[in-house]
């Protein structure tokens, strides 16, 4: 049978992708953050006063404190095989990748001054034939906790490759 | 134990919608505050070169979408706990996006009042472009 999942890949499930520890939440990323999802209107004054940080807030963009992985660290964040090589095995070579859709469960939310640690890791690969053809599916799973090792979030994102 | 209403939220209870025009003023923002300076979602070429008829914009930011209008109704009676979506269609340029919420199940379990909904974003024509679900719990 056709597969793009490599014994190497199957063995990988499991493996950390990446473990990334935040700068401390500051005030202006989360009304900067509400400010631009809310745009044009004005976010919840919530928000604005920073008390606490939108559910969608991401402490990791544009910088980290620290990051760890399995395999090599990707210098092209957009490149297809990304998630084997963070893995530490090859990847399958596919060309093209969507992003499927992603679920969340959110528990202690995020607020200022917040020391964010995000583990995500190699969850599941499945494969079914499509109009584009064999599409593979990657599931991932980041758990965020906060500096007292409570959990902010658990997302699970799926990957479509063909 | 399942019930068709509580005091605060009530089955079939529709959302009020969170509508925003897309383009790039939008997505400019976006990619601001989340490092996401990605081609096809700033440079109309570079999304026809991936097939589409103009630049695109970014899941997440339809994901924010969903979150604001559950936020918005849900006010301060609550927290949202889980949401999720799929990317089913691509938001292009100068869509009206509507991202929209329907209440299907409400339960209460040893005092805590759960909603399930279901959302999605639209354009206007009512295309799905994120369809998922989300739960609440009222305080």
């Amino acid at each position: 049978m056709r597969t793009n999942v490599s014994d190497a890949m199957r063995g990988a499930l499991g493996n950390l992708l990446t473990r990334r520890t935040s700068y401390p939440v500051a005030e202006s990323d989360i009304r900067k953050w509400a400010l631009a999802v809310y745009w044009p209107q004005r976010p919840p004054r919530a928000f604005l006063d920073a008390s606490r940080a939108p559910e969608d807030f991401n402490p990791f963009a544009w910088a980290v404190a620290t990051t760890e992985s399995t395999g090599r660290l990707a210098a092209d964040a957009n490149a297809a095989d990304r998630t084997e090589l963070l893995a530490g095995v090859p990847g399958p070579g596919l060309q093209f990748q969507l992003n499927g859709g992603l679920e969340t469960e959110y528990g202690a939310p995020i607020r200022p001054g917040d020391v964010i640690t995000s583990e995500n890791r190699l969850d599941s690969y499945s494969e079914r034939e499509g109009k584009l053809g064999l599409m593979l599916f990657t599931v991932t799973e980041d758990t965020w906790t906060n500096q007292d090792d409570v959990v902010v979030k658990r997302s699970r994102m799926t990957l479509i490759r063909y | 134990m399942t019930q068709q209403t509580s005091t605060a939220v009530t089955v079939g209870e529709e959302l009020p919608p969170f509508v925003r025009e897309t383009g790039l003023e939008n997505w400019n923002r976006y990619a601001a505050v989340n490092d996401e300076f990605v081609p096809i979602h700033m440079d109309d070429e570079a999304g026809k070169a991936a097939g589409y008829p103009s630049a695109l914009g970014m899941g997440n930011l339809q994901w924010s979408y969903l979150h604001n209008v559950v936020r918005d109704w849900l006010g301060d009676r609550g927290r949202i706990v889980q949401i999720s979506c799929q990317f089913r269609n691509p938001n292009l340029k100068g869509q009206v996006v509507s991202a929209r919420g329907v209440v299907e199940q409400v339960t209460e379990e040893a005092g805590v009042v759960t909603a399930q909904l279901r959302v999605w974003t639209e354009t206007q024509d009512g295309a799905k472009l994120a369809p998922g679900t989300a739960t609440v719990v009222l305080d």
